[in-house]
């Protein structure tokens, strides 16, 4: 069954493209016997050219619950079924996700493959640490049974191998029981970075941490962010409401997220209106998790011709020296991220492409205009530089030899790929660009 | 919770009936050939909505197995949905007895076969509902699809008798005629988006209609309307007509 072409979160690049659904492997072994250039899409956030190509095989109709083991809270489901749909069944039940990324609006299939992170990896590890095991259709129509022991290899290139070994078609995820569907939440406010860096260290303990930080802040005040950090309260209330809000109706005309506006929401909002030192809040999974998620649609903010989210990471030891470089550099440029996250990561996994390693981690959304490519290549040669590497599911832009050093397996993903002709089958904008 | 039966139930409109009712805590016994191939969507349904889900092997073409079929039921359904149905190719049912004789059949024979013996035991406990989908194809017949038409018709008029039948032994029987649906039974066809219902939103209109009390609900409810100014053209000129 094919249907129209589709974009990614970002809006750019925007691609013609076939579109393919499939009801069960019998259906989906015909597309990719058919048909080349294919890559998997879920729900279409990834925010770049990652799940762009020609043809894209779409898992949204492959979204059947499988079973639940209520002992070992492990949920088996197809790779469609999307995290906002494990919530709305399972926390009702005292279940939640071991990991989940800032946004609920993803396919278990894409989390696997963007192998993403949450607000607690440094106690928790990628979400690829909460899968047991799940199944993988490869370019010869073959299905394999993937775990961390038996194939293992295809397992570490899948996860984080941003869809290029095949199709996922389920999974089997470990879910955490939960007293709570509300978050006891404390916020930090900090002066600069080194406040920052000092209250992560401060409240390591907490499962949840992550801070918001103004990036365009200068010289002193360089760094001030609002750190959170949660636990899941233990008051038994497991309500649950989905919720999903307001909607941005319309691309925003692309003047009005200038430099002003966004400095001004940085400032206002995200920082003056936190009240100094240390709050206490209880709020629930929504709006402690998937602050964004209540609004729909909002990368329309950013006008027609889309945006980028740039997210790297640094050692830990290189992170405090390394992030004021950068932070200088995007303050002196003016371009503004609306929304720029900051996270300390704890140890990295084995797999071959994921992303977190031990050390910060931030995120900043760019619309794309003139100029921007060319200061986010200055920011790539200072992440080089410490010793960090870029994530694929958020970039649209990264060269071949940028990626590479960020990724020191990157050739046994190169070759595993080569072996099973996956890269005859599947590939991606992004995969052609860093050549793998 | 009592347990619905649904016949037919991999269509698409079946489907998402069984998500209606599961939704509102009924269990399912889901009816169909190659039923295994819902063992998927039954496990799904069950985990979402906390309910039990069977789903149970079905030739709706077998008329002497519909006795066993219902006898092994351990726990009788409160009641059963009927959403059978194949369209077929009309133009080879025209020139084929075999494609015509497989749609009255599939579309109505088989489908009395099998209500006869429930509604003889929805009539002797005194309860029970039934849901016949049938279609606004039988409320007149057209060059276009009158084999797959005809065989509505007959369907639609043998709900109405049963209704009739029934009601002393308050057993509830709605008549369902879709009009245009987005289904696979559907796809490829050029269908008017407004005139058109998505399977949800049949689905929906069942169950509202089953709770209501309902005798007979259109869906989209407009059909009402486009049906009874087909029915009133006169034949002189419908003959000549193309619709």
């Amino acid at each position: 069954m094919k249907s129209n072409s589709l974009l990614s979160w970002g809006n750019y690049p925007k691609i013609e493209n076939s579109v393919w659904n499939f009801k069960n492997a019998e259906e989906l072994k015909q597309i990719i016997s058919n048909k080349d250039n294919l890559i998997p899409y879920g729900n279409g956030r990834s925010y770049g050219d990652s799940a762009l190509n020609s043809n894209l095989i779409c898992t949204k109709i492959y979204d059947y619950f499988l079973g639940f083991d209520e002992v070992k809270g492990i949920l088996h489901c197809q790779a469609g079924v999307l995290l906002s749909d494990i919530l709305e069944v399972f926390v009702p039940k005292g279940w939640f996700l071991q990991v989940t990324p800032g946004t609920k609006l993803i396919s278990v299939g894409g989390a696997i493959a963007s192998d993403v992170h949450g607000k607690n990896h440094h106690l928790a590890g990628s979400f690829s640490d909460s899968v047991t095991e799940f199944s993988l259709m490869l370019p010869s129509g073959d299905i394999v049974t993937c775990t961390h022991e038996e194939n293992s290899e295809l397992f570490k290139a899948t996860c984080g191998g941003m869809g290029l070994t095949g199709i996922i078609l389920d999974a089997r995820i470990r879910l955490v029981p939960i007293t709570s569907s509300k978050i006891n939440q404390v916020s930090i406010k900090t002066k600069n970075l080194k406040e920052t860096f000092e209250a992560f260290e401060q409240y390591k303990e907490y499962t949840y941490s992550v801070a918001w930080i103004d990036c365009l802040a200068k010289r002193k005040d360089l760094g001030r962010c609002i750190l959170t950090v949660g636990e899941f309260a233990k008051d038994k209330d497991l309500s649950y409401k989905s919720s999903s809000i307001a909607s941005v109706p319309f691309n925003f005309p692309v003047s009005t997220l200038n430099k002003l506006t966004i400095k001004l929401f940085n400032t206002f909002i995200y920082y003056f209106k936190a009240k100094a030192g240390v709050t206490n809040q209880k709020v629930s999974i929504n709006s402690f998790f998937y602050p964004l998620d209540a609004i729909g649609k909002w990368n329309r903010i950013y006008g027609k011709n889309g945006f980028t989210q740039y997210q790297f990471v640094l050692p830990k030891v290189k992170s405090y020296e390394g992030l004021s470089k950068i932070l200088t550099e995007i303050g002196e440029s003016g371009k503004g991220s609306f929304l720029a996250v900051l996270k300390l990561f704890g140890k990295g996994n084995t797999n071959w492409l994921s992303f977190p390693m031990e050390g910060y981690t931030l995120a900043l959304d760019f619309k794309i205009e003139q100029g921007l490519f060319e200061l986010l290549d200055r920011l790539d040669k200072i992440v080089l530089e410490y010793g960090g590497r870029i994530y694929l599911t958020k970039d649209v832009r990264v060269s071949k030899e940028t990626f590479e050093k960020g990724y020191p397996e990157i050739d046994k993903f190169r070759m595993l790929r080569n072996n099973y002709k996956m890269n005859e089958k599947f590939s991606s904008i992004q995969s052609k660009r860093v050549k793998i | 919770m009592s347990y619905v039966l649904i016949i037919g139930a991999k269509s698409d409109i079946a489907k998402a009936t069984a998500k209606e009712y599961a939704s509102n805590g009924y269990n399912l016994y889901l009816a169909a050939r190659n039923a295994r191939e819902l063992e998927s969507f039954a496990s799904d349904i069950a985990i979402r909505f906390d309910v039990n889900t069977e789903c149970l092997e079905l030739d709706i073409l077998d008329y002497s197995s519909h006795r066993a079929f219902y006898d092994k039921l351990a726990e009788k359904p409160s009641g059963i949905i009927s959403a059978v149905g194949y369209l077929g190719n009309q133009e080879l049912a025209q020139n084929n007895f075999q494609e015509a004789e497989k749609i009255i059949n599939t579309n109505y024979t088989g489908i009395v076969s099998l209500l006869n013996i429930i509604s003889a035991d929805f009539a002797k406990r005194g309860a029970g509902f039934i849901i016949g989908i049938s279609s606004v194809a039988g409320d007149r017949g057209r060059k276009a699809n009158y084999m797959y038409g005809s065989a509505k018709a007959a369907f639609t008029a043998y709900l109405s008798g049963l209704r009739n039948r029934l009601y002393v032994y308050k057993v509830h029987v709605l008549t369902v005629k879709p009009g245009f649906v987005f289904t696979s039974m559907t796809a490829g066809m050029k269908l008017p988006a407004r005139l058109t219902a998505c399977p949800g939103e049949v689905a929906n209109a069942i169950f509202k209609a089953h709770k209501k009390g309902k005798n007979i609900v259109y869906t989209k409810w407009i059909w009402r309307y486009i049906m009874s100014a087909i029915r009133n053209i006169p034949e002189w000129q419908f003959k000549r007509m193309s619709i």
